[in-house]
């Protein structure tokens, strides 16, 4: 695809740069080339940041609310125990094991990272922070998202062993099934907005806070509500936490991984995180709209206010089986999330809504 | 559509693994999700504790005894200070009756406590688990100021106890009484009622009365099944018969009752600890008893009830200062006994669930 500007939407903000390097008269394809690299890394840098900000509020969190302290000792609050976490787990030995299936074990937490971090690409951080506002915004994050299946699938067989494989094989089981109603939700949204593009979803929403979907009765509140808890199990968080339940699977399908490449999970876990909530207040909290605040401040307040409500499930709640989790999925969000959906559109068609 | 392959598969459920509470071992065979065999494996933790018994004189098994069930390690020394008393009959001081009853109580809702936090903990809540051994220092802080040791105390002895209570104890443990009485009203409110923990835990590795008989399986998982069965009332020792407490029961026999039962358990002993406080007499705290003392040539056969159920000791003696034969019987050890019955044709998760019901310490089942 072709964009307008040098930076697409981001032009605004990094388009000095851009010009700053076409005054140095380098031809063309080098210029895509800086273009995409600059992109790039600051996707990365985003998504680095914000995962490791994301692991150390969550001990935070997790500290409170079990009436601990949580990290102390590094800077105000132990504030970059993170950075030190991050810098062992790189300088940590990769230990291997013998038995596993080469190519397949090295390629899955790279898929599972790389999927994280494409996400990212049509997440509207703010009015005119989005890097590619693609037409179909929302269902490319759906499609994106999906390649984590197939990386935990992947890790769960290259390790070569049997607690992995199980967490492997939860984890496709659940995913697959969560993906359903996680849409069907999201399709209420995109049908009242007419348009998948993460913008024009925001830009439906601006005004007073009625116009936000989640108020939208009755339709919006369901939709968020099956929403957010299929966005749970997405994420892999309690209660749905079962391909890596520590319990059951030790460590589920991260169980053969160490150093780096179990950072690269771990780094995608959070990030996928992010990525939930962040749809979740695009679609339903009227993305960066606000007063007063800038719109990337908003957003950010939103979404963290997302991410927290993640957490406490995760340190509030027993996790469930695996049966009763399917269950819970095909018997009770399916049928509600479609039955709002031919509803929400019914009343479109109709044109009984606000 | 050509025919799918499946085949059952072996995992080794440890001796490392984050919920078999120790090193215990079970060998599983699955069927996809399914366990459909388990034959666990123990003695990883096996000291040989009854032999080493026998080569130390009465007053040096008393330490030995702690490190049988470390857990309750009151129970532990208060019985075999018992047995030895049986033996050689020594008068205990009434004082030293009273705090023996009030640390064994105490001791048991610090084990419950662990109790809880452990088992939500396998569920896959992480919280309770802080919030128990929150409640737990507590106690473990009364025993310290006490005896000056947390875990592994050598407090009961023969004849009596090794120390007097400090002023400051009693004033501490009901302060201590209240707290726990106020938490566990959160603690029933954060997971009695949670449809997860219900879906989790109700129906779920159902013990059958006669079952648990047949197996010899005693304490809260045998009286979870509805076998109203607890030494302290049908065997009392110590001063158990002057005490007016409740023999808690539950009908279902699943985890779930197992886990309430526990709970009710704790309000249970806290009044017993209370009676204990308020009938507290002065006097001496140990009689006389040389470290020594020959107890004359007979056996004896004595029990209480700990946390995990019936706890004993048989000790034989040919009147020298060592005892001849000493052989212990734990609660662990039959409850390990009958997971394989009421654990099979269930799933992974359930049978985690069913082992932390269970309440198994390992040291116990290994000697």
């Amino acid at each position: 695809m072709t964009y307008p500007l040098p930076f697409g939407e981001l032009h605004g903000v990094f388009g000095w740069l851009y010009e700053l390097l076409e005054s140095t008269g380098l031809p063309q394809p080098w210029l895509d080339v800086v273009r995409y690299a600059a992109l790039g890394a600051l996707v990365f840098g985003v998504i680095s940041l914000l995962a490791l900000f994301l692991v150390w509020w969550e001990r935070k969190i997790a500290a409170h609310i079990q009436q601990r302290f949580g990290p102390m000792r590094h800077g105000w609050h132990g504030w970059y125990q993170t950075v030190a976490d991050a810098v062992k787990l790189l300088t940590k030995e990769d230990i291997l094991v013998d038995t596993r299936d080469k190519f397949v074990f090295f390629w899955a937490p790279v898929i599972c990272f790389v999927a994280a971090f494409l996400a990212y690409v049509t997440i509207p951080f703010g009015e005119g922070l989005i890097v590619a506002d693609l037409n179909i915004g929302i269902l490319y994050i759906m499609a994106i998202t999906t390649f984590t299946i197939i990386s935990l699938l992947m890790a769960g067989w290259g390790s070569n062993n049997k607690y992995a494989l199980l967490g492997g094989i939860r984890s496709a089981a659940q995913l697959i099934s969560y993906e359903i109603p996680m849409v069907a939700s999201i399709l209420v949204v995109v049908l009242f907005v007419g348009s998948m593009s993460m913008v024009d979803i925001v830009e439906a929403q601006s005004g007073w806070i009625t116009n936000w979907y989640v108020f939208r009765v009755p339709f919006g509140p369901i939709a968020f509500i099956t929403y957010i808890i299929a966005a749970t199990a997405e994420a892999n968080r309690t209660p749905f936490d079962i391909p890596e339940a520590e319990q059951e699977l030790v460590a589920g399908y991260n169980i053969e991984y160490s150093g780096m490449k179990f950072a690269m999970f771990f780094l995608a876990e959070f990030a996928n995180g992010f990525t939930v909530s962040a749809i979740a207040v695009t679609l339903f909290f009227g993305g960066w709209h606000g007063p007063f605040l800038p719109s990337w401040v908003w957003f950010l307040l939103k979404t963290l206010g997302v991410v927290f409500l993640l957490m406490l499930f995760r340190w509030t709640y027993p996790r469930l089986r695996v049966d009763q989790l399917m269950e819970f999925a095909w018997k009770f969000l399916v049928p509600v999330t479609f039955a709002n959906l031919i509803l929400a559109a019914w009343m479109k068609y109709a044109g009984w809504y606000w | 559509m050509a025919e799918l392959r499946t085949e059952e598969f072996t995992v080794n459920m440890g001796p490392h693994h984050p919920s078999t509470h120790g090193v215990c071992r079970l060998i599983l065979t699955l069927s996809g999700e399914k366990v459909i065999k388990i034959v666990p494996v123990i003695g990883y933790l096996h000291r040989a504790l009854e032999k080493i018994c026998e080569n130390r004189t009465y007053a040096q098994c008393i330490p030995v005894m702690d490190r049988f069930e470390y857990v309750t390690a009151m129970s532990c020394e208060y019985l075999f200070s018992n047995a030895a008393e049986k033996l050689a009959e020594i008068e205990v001081p009434e004082r030293a009756e009273y705090l023996r009853v009030i640390m064994l109580e105490l001791n048991r809702i610090a084990s419950h406590l662990i109790f809880y936090g452990v088992t939500a903990m396998d569920i896959g809540a992480l919280t309770p688990f802080l919030y128990g051994l929150r409640e737990r220092e507590g106690i473990i802080d009364l025993f310290e100021m006490t005896c000056g040791q947390r875990l592994t105390y050598n407090y009961i002895r023969i004849g009596g106890v090794s120390k007097d209570i400090p002023p400051q104890f009693e004033p501490k443990c009901r302060e201590t009484i209240k707290t726990i009485r106020e938490k566990l009203n959160d603690y029933e409110g954060l997971l009695n009622e949670n449809p997860i923990w219900l879906v989790r835990n109700k129906g779920i590795g159902v013990l059958p009365a006669d079952l648990g008989i047949a197996y010899g399986v005693s304490g809260p998982v045998l009286r979870a099944s509805g076998v109203k069965y607890d030494i302290r009332k049908d065997d009392p020792y110590s001063i158990y018969d002057r005490f007016d407490f409740e023999i808690p029961t539950r009908e279902n026999g699943d985890c779930y009752d197992r886990y309430l039962l526990r709970l009710d358990e704790i309000k249970q002993s806290l009044n017993i600890v209370e009676q204990a406080l308020d009938a507290l007499p002065e006097g001496d705290i140990k009689a006389k008893v040389s470290p020594n003392f020959k107890p004359p040539a007979g056996e004896v056969y004595a029990r209480v009830e700990n946390s995990r159920g019936e706890l004993g000791v048989y000790i034989q003696s040919d009147g020298g200062k060592k005892p001849l034969r000493v052989k212990m019987r734990g609660g662990s050890f039959n409850q390990l006994q009958v997971l394989p019955e009421i654990g099979t044709d269930c799933l992974v998760a359930d049978l985690v669930a069913i082992f932390a019901s269970l309440d198994i310490i390992l040291p116990e089942v290994d000697r």
